[in-house]
């Protein structure tokens, strides 16, 4: 790539920042504000090529908001965005020339021709000439495109028009490939596909997906950032995610606990987590429920049990959990003022 | 980068009907209005040729084909502008372009650059009908380029307006309708001074589209209304880029 020269001198004074992984993008404390609604709030992320970045969240958390600030569509009130080292507000068409973005509506020219269409966006995205027709030709393959090179876009299904939307998104060979809810309306068949592509694009660019169909997450993507009222709630691996929902796991809390090696020794348990003071997160063996031991020793030693609570949660619940508890609790309040 | 914006502009005009009929309609009332005129001509010509210093065949034909022409491209130009950025807003395509490698103002001025493309065609097809009449008289060429040109600045600046009323809002019909308001208003804007006669009236004629066309389409060409009309353009362009960079930050 012509721009690994550059790149490669740009980072120089930042090198310590990075490792010997090269960052694709980094989000550094971003907020953004509508008028005086605060969408995103202080959001920080960063992530490398080979990686696909799940985005989640409920509708109106912020994660549009922060899609359209990566891609230079919205400017963000505070924080700085790069793309492969290049400020979106600095060097925006450096940047850009390393983004390939499709938002939530495909940006299509109804009255265009696929092919046609892809040619504009080749042309946009400053291919040379001569790579024009390669460039056009390995998107409509990779999208699976072939045959309807020729008819125009308001002609095509939604499915068709959502994978042109895509090919416009990775003619040029992006860093940072951005999708906001790529598979909204498709059939399972279109959805499955999509899927398949996306995770194919997840070897060698980096991908932001951004959605909220849950299996979609575990089937895609490698990392997951939930994103709840402009904040960020949670950063996970999906196998983070995943353990959250199949280990089981207690929660015990003990106004006068033991130290976490004598937790430890309880049969079944692998690994205890301090959440808070006195409260403790203990995973244990699915088949194993220490539970009665644990209540047994707390009243033989004296330590003072509080709270004891299984947790065996779904992605759902997970997500419900991390998103709504706040909510939940502050509708509490208010309806309790309102009596 | 902008002549990719400006090709792609002129591809999507002609792609709608609309182009098409508005060329074959303006040609048609053009050469309807342009008849009259040289039958005008004809029947004058014997008295005409019995006077000294008479008004030649460009000032009786020519002459008032670049007037109405004015007043019925100020009715079409903001049709033909309307679409430019308010259907990008509509149809969820301004973040193509947002999010390619392009600046806002290459957007703006390859916009610009695809409709003042067109307006370069319509005027070589309007321009075949005063050249026919070579084929039986002489033209006062530079009387004609004058015109022509005169035509060609003011709907560029019709063109400038239009794109910054289309910037403003996301419904076409609603940038076609007000870019309309503002040009008929500056247009007519020495009107209501003209009787009065005090100091103001200098302003308003010298803001009004109307008082710089006039002396160009009759052959006086000053080099100050040629640049209000460049003054007038690069202003709205401007506006267009600060009010299109507008939509990305606070608000």
């Amino acid at each position: 790539m012509v721009y690994s020269d550059i790149h490669d001198q740009a980072m120089q004074p930042n090198s310590f920042m990075t490792s010997n992984v090269e960052t694709t993008v980094s989000v550094n404390q971003v907020s953004r504000y509508y008028d005086k609604l605060l969408a995103v709030n202080n959001l920080s992320f960063s992530m490398q090529r080979g990686e696909i970045l799940g985005l989640l969240g409920p509708n109106g958390a912020g994660k549009s908001t922060t899609m359209q600030m990566i891609t230079g569509n919205l400017a963000p009130s505070s924080g700085q965005i790069s793309i492969n080292q290049f400020d979106i507000l600095d060097d925006p068409k450096q940047a850009k020339l390393e983004l390939g973005y499709l938002p939530e509506k495909p940006p299509l020219y109804a009255d265009f021709k696929v092919d046609e269409f892809l040619l504009f966006c080749a042309k946009l995205n400053r291919i040379s000439k001569s790579h024009q027709n390669k460039a056009i030709d390995s998107a409509k393959q990779r999208c699976a495109l072939g045959d309807v090179g020729s008819r125009l876009i308001g002609n095509l299904s939604k499915g068709y028009q959502q994978r042109v939307g895509i090919a416009q998104a990775i003619i040029h060979n992006p860093a940072l490939i951005i999708f906001d809810e790529p598979t909204v309306g498709l059939d399972p068949i279109q959805i499955r596909e999509i899927r398949q592509l996306i995770r194919e694009l997840g070897k060698e660019h980096a991908v932001i997906l951004s959605t909220h169909i849950l299996p979609e997450v575990t089937s895609t993507c490698d990392r997951v950032l939930i994103i709840n009222k402009g904040e960020l709630v949670l950063t996970e691996s999906t196998e983070g995610l995943q353990k959250r929902m199949f280990s089981s796991s207690l929660l015990v809390g003990f106004h006068q606990p033991p130290d976490k090696q004598t937790l430890l020794q309880f049969d079944g348990i692998s690994e205890v987590d301090k959440v808070r003071d006195n409260v403790f997160r203990l995973h244990h063996d699915p088949d194993i429920d220490p539970s009665d031991s644990i209540v047994v020793s707390s009243v033989n030693e004296g330590w003072k049990l509080f709270e004891l609570t299984p947790e065996k949660l779904s992605l759902e619940e997970v997500f419900l959990e991390i998103t709504t508890t706040e909510t939940h609790e502050n509708k509490t309040t208010s309806a309790m003022e309102s009596i | 980068m902008i002549l990719t914006l400006a090709s792609k502009e002129i591809r999507s005009l002609f792609l709608s009907p609309l182009a098409w009929s508005i060329l074959a309609i303006l040609q048609f009332v053009f050469g309807y209005l342009f008849l009259g005129q040289l039958d005008l001509f004809l029947q004058v010509q014997p008295r005409l040729a019995a006077l000294n210093d008479a008004p030649g065949l460009t000032e009786i034909v020519v002459a008032p084909m670049f007037t109405n022409a004015a007043i019925m491209l100020l009715l079409v130009m903001p049709l033909l502008t309307m679409r430019l950025i308010s259907d990008e807003k509509r149809l969820n395509t301004m973040s193509l372009l947002l999010s390619a490698p392009i600046s806002i103002t290459e957007i703006i001025i390859g916009k610009y650059l695809g409709i003042i493309t067109f307006i370069i065609i319509m005027l070589a097809i309007m321009s075949l009908m005063p050249l026919s009449l070579l084929l039986g008289g002489n033209l006062d060429f530079g009387m004609v380029a004058s015109g022509f040109l005169a035509l060609f600045l003011l709907l560029s600046s019709f063109t400038a307006v239009g794109l910054y009323m289309s910037t403003l809002t996301s419904q076409p019909t609603i940038a076609a309708t007000s870019s309309f308001g503002l040009l008929v208003l500056l247009w007519m804007v020495d009107w209501a001074t003209e009787l009065t006669g005090n100091a103001t009236t200098s302003v308003m004629q010298y803001l009004s589209l109307l008082q710089h066309y006039q002396p160009l389409i009759s052959g006086i060409f000053k080099s100050s209304d040629i640049i209000y009309y460049l003054l007038f353009i690069i202003t709205f362009l401007i506006l267009s880029i600060r009010r299109l960079d507008a939509h990305r930050l606070q608000h």
